[in-house]
């Protein structure tokens, strides 16, 4: 299974890594066949993405980038929460890919914060932004706040870990993303158009 | 092997001193830069079709039936023909009309268009681009190669016992392009037909048309009009050129940073790296413009973009001095040897009347 890990933190080193490589353990862990894990961190091709909404396609690097997610079995995604949302370096990722490149693919959708207030972006932002792209999240979203990481009741891992194990059987189940697209051919297209 | 430019027909200040073209100095700037292509030696001009400022050239027969009276060797072609909102009636009229007007000297391209709201105001949904696209097409065809028409279809009215007139120059229609960016769906359709597929490639990765263009050229062979290396395929192009690299540089920069569709974002270095956009001398436009042969296969056709981002008429026109003197006659030279012999022309009214006249002398339906 090929397993592709979004993650939109700034800051170096960045809790939302920390807890995208703690998703990206979970789910290695569980899965039943060997994981390979890529990591797209877009604080390295932010100013591609940029570039790529000014100009409409996308530099080398950030080609390499959007590959890894469209022909990756399984998703994580984590954004920091910045002023009351995923942050917008996270939303325009994904604003430069094409409609349907993430459709069908399952996804762990999980988020960082400064404090526990802004748990629910998970359900209020990103299960939309997710359900738009006909993406499959799994039922367990991970939130992080600050302060997580500094308790000692392990409920931060616990979730972790079960959110790891939804999304390895998730994907265990689909058939792997096939490499070639499909085309129509034009007896097809030519139906159904006039006489 | 045919060179020419294509025109956006953008109304943009010149941001080295503010000024900006009337929409009357722009159109008249756009006769002017089609006549010196004639002048210069180039093969073709072609105009796009817009229907929003900042953009002139809404009605496109028009501009080229006046370029046309003006010209005499110069083929007149469009980029593109906007199939999707057009009524197919009205292109099929309008274009044979032209054709009879200029001897014959006239192609066209099909475009769906990317401008969202010109769909709905021409009462079309852009999310019926495709369906549109592909009927249409098949309407306007009919009506050039079939003297009465019956016909019904989704996108409108039923025509019955309809002929379109004047009825193609010589019974022959224009030669058709498609152009497409990113729709496998509109490159299958150029092979169906054995139309020509014009792959404007000024703004994507070479990687991208690599396969768009294989596609293309592989379903021509599926579909029995040659071999895929005898598909008729276009090519955009972008240059900026004065004699020595370090002027063009220089002059085109703050152009380039200010243009509307890529300014403010990836640098000319980026740029020039990634796309097929060349600044430079003569020479250096002659070795990236070689490359694409190397990237794409022998080719029929390269337009250039060259007016635009608010370039001024006289530069503009500089530029077409340097292009038909010190760029085209090599690359000319170049690629017709570099081009087995199996490998076609792009079609002129002139060829497509001679291969309808062997056809039917041969007794074989065309």
């Amino acid at each position: 299974m090929k397993l592709a890990v979004v993650t939109a933190g700034l800051s170096v080193p960045s809790s939302t890594r920390l807890l995208a490589d703690r998703l990206a353990a979970a789910t290695v862990a569980a899965a039943a066949s060997p994981v390979s894990v890529s990591v797209v961190e877009l604080r390295d091709i932010a100013l591609d993405v940029t570039k790529n909404l000014l100009t409409g396609f996308p530099s080398p690097a950030l080609r390499a980038a959007i590959a890894t997610v469209v022909d990756a079995d399984a998703l994580i995604v984590v954004t920091p929460v910045f002023t009351a949302g995923y942050s917008g370096l996270f939303k325009s990722f994904f604003d430069v890919l094409d409609a349907d490149s993430v459709a069908g693919k399952p996804v762990l959708l999980a988020a960082t914060g400064g404090t526990e207030r802004h748990s629910l972006v998970l359900d209020y932002q990103l299960r939309p932004l997710f359900g738009y792209l006909k993406a499959d999240p799994v039922a367990t979203g991970v939130y992080a706040a600050s302060s997580d990481w500094g308790s000692g009741e392990g409920a931060l891992q616990r979730r972790i870990e079960k959110a790891g194990a939804e999304l390895a059987t998730l994907a265990a189940g689909r058939p792997a993303v096939a490499a070639e697209p499909d085309f129509v051919p034009f007896d097809q297209l030519l139906a159904g158009a006039g006489e | 092997m045919q060179f020419g430019i294509f025109t956006v027909g953008d109304v943009t200040a010149d941001p080295t001193n503010g000024t900006t073209p009337t929409e009357h100095e722009r159109i008249k700037a756009m006769v002017r830069i089609a006549l010196k292509a004639e002048e210069v030696g180039l093969d073709v001009f072609a105009t796009g079709e817009h229907h929003n400022p900042p953009f002139v050239p809404s009605s496109p027969t028009t501009m080229l039936g006046h370029i046309a009276a003006q010209t005499s060797k110069i083929v007149l072609s469009t980029s593109t023909t906007l199939i999707t909102t057009n009524d197919p009636v009205k292109i099929a009229e309008d274009f044979a009309m032209l054709q009879h007007l200029a001897d014959g000297r006239v192609d066209l391209m099909m475009g769906r268009g990317n401008t969202g709201p010109v769909y709905p105001w021409f009462g079309e949904d852009i999310r019926q681009g495709i369906p549109l696209a592909i009927e249409k097409y098949a309407l306007l065809r009919r009506l050039w190669r079939e003297d009465v028409v019956d016909w019904s279809g989704k996108f409108r009215t039923p025509l019955q016992g309809f002929t379109s007139t004047p009825r193609p120059l010589d019974d022959v229609p224009p030669f058709v392009w498609h152009g497409s960016i990113r729709s496998p769906e509109i490159a299958e359709q150029a092979a169906f037909y054995g139309d020509g597929f014009f792959a404007n490639h000024i703004f994507w990765p070479t990687t991208h048309f690599q396969q768009l263009i294989a596609f293309y050229r592989q379903r021509f062979e599926h579909y029995g009009h040659g071999s895929a290396d005898q598909a008729i395929v276009g090519l955009g192009g972008q240059a900026f050129i004065r004699p020595k690299s370090q002027d063009a540089w220089n002059e085109f920069r703050p152009y380039f940073d200010n243009a509307p569709v890529y300014g403010h974002g990836p640098s000319l270095e980026e740029f020039t790296d990634q796309t097929p956009l060349t600044v430079g001398s003569p020479q250096e436009v002659i070795e990236k413009t070689l490359t694409f042969r190397e990237h794409f296969g022998d080719y029929q056709r390269q337009l250039f973009l060259m007016d635009h981002a608010g370039l001024p008429l006289k530069t503009v026109l500089e530029q077409l001095d340097l292009l038909g003197s010190e760029v085209i006659p090599v690359l000319r030279k170049e690629l017709d040897s570099l081009r087995p012999a199996h490998v076609p022309d792009a079609p002129t009214h002139a060829s497509l009347v001679a291969a309808a006249s062997a056809s039917a002398s041969a007794g074989v339906s065309a």
